[in-house]
């Protein structure tokens, strides 16, 4: 089985190092950048889990559940 | 006192920590690895600073699944006093044990320097031989001690006085400029509901002794030494 887990920052947690990076697009001449945020991308292979079991290793391990929010996909 | 001086691989503050604690009379401090599993016979655990597992994934996220961490649970919630110094801050929230986390400092630097830390409770087994709004100098080093939690969370903090220290300017003045790392109101270090908990960012393991540039750590040693021997007695 091969899964995505993709963590990122909850909409209403500051960003700096997405600010900060955003601001360097926009010194390349990238105009108009209103928003980046950066996350983790997280790809997984396994044999015989549930997609409970990810579940549970996203909310617990992967992800702080305070400041992220996580994305599960099953490939 | 008997303390735990927990080491993780990565741990690197473990040394100064065991050695400011032996500093004082009658204290012993061992180093337990962290594939240990039980920590009985202690009065003390620390979490000493460092970068356990590389901060891989977040800072203490892997730490907190170390096999010893079932038993510093264990301690906890007996009683046991546990003071999480940096990278343990980090730890400790991450277990659950404290309530927030620890995120990217806001200017995106790792502060390596001295700051002044105003005590804001002095009834706690950490912080109970400061005068209350005493002004500490200690040191920090991290880059992730940007403290957050949500409003109800934070709200209750306050409500049970469980801020212990906040970054401050020489005088005991809280200001956005005396915040080195956008921690929300300027939060460096909190303590659990049950007191015995104790998470901080700044590193008082490095000013025990005047050789190494000053004494105000001292205080948080002399308090948890007076609480466990209180017990004892």
């Amino acid at each position: 089985m091969k899964a995505v887990v993709t963590v990122m920052p909850k909409p209403a947690i500051l960003d700096p190092a997405g600010v900060a990076t955003g601001q360097a697009m926009e010194h390349l001449g990238l105009h108009g950048v209103r928003s980046v945020r950066i996350g983790k991308s997280i790809e997984i292979e396994v044999e015989g889990a549930s997609e409970q079991q990810l579940h549970e290793i996203a909310h617990d391990l992967l992800s702080n559940p305070v400041v992220e929010d996580y994305k599960l996909t099953i490939l | 006192m008997r303390a735990a001086v927990i080491q993780f691989p990565g741990s690197n503050c473990d040394t100064d920590c065991q050695a400011a604690l032996t500093s004082f009379p009658g204290v012993e401090a061992d180093l337990v690895w962290h594939k240990e599993t039980s920590l009985a016979g202690y009065d003390a655990v620390i979490l000493p600073g460092g970068f356990s597992y590389g901060d891989y994934l977040r800072c203490g996220s892997i730490a907190r699944f170390s096999p010893i961490m079932t038993a510093v649970r264990h301690a906890a919630s007996t009683g046991v006093l546990v003071l999480g110094i940096c990278n343990g801050f980090q730890i400790l929230c991450e277990a659950g044990l404290l309530p927030g986390t620890l995120m990217r400092n806001s200017g995106l630097l790792f502060r390596c320097e001295h700051r002044f830390l105003r005590v804001e409770n002095t009834a706690t087994p950490f912080t109970s031989s400061f005068e209350l709004g005493a002004v500490l100098d200690l040191p920090i080093a991290h880059g992730e001690g940007n403290y957050f939690a949500d409003p109800e969370t934070l709200q209750a903090l306050n409500a049970n006085n469980q801020v212990l220290l906040r970054y401050a300017e020489a005088d005991g003045n809280i200001s956005v400029a005396a915040n080195p790392n956008g921690s929300l109101e300027n939060i460096a270090g909190i303590c659990s509901h049950g007191r015995n908990v104790f998470g901080l960012m700044p590193h008082p393991e490095r000013v025990c002794d005047l050789l190494l540039g000053g004494t105000d750590g001292r205080g948080i040693f002399e308090s948890m030494i007076d609480a466990v021997s209180s017990v004892r007695a």
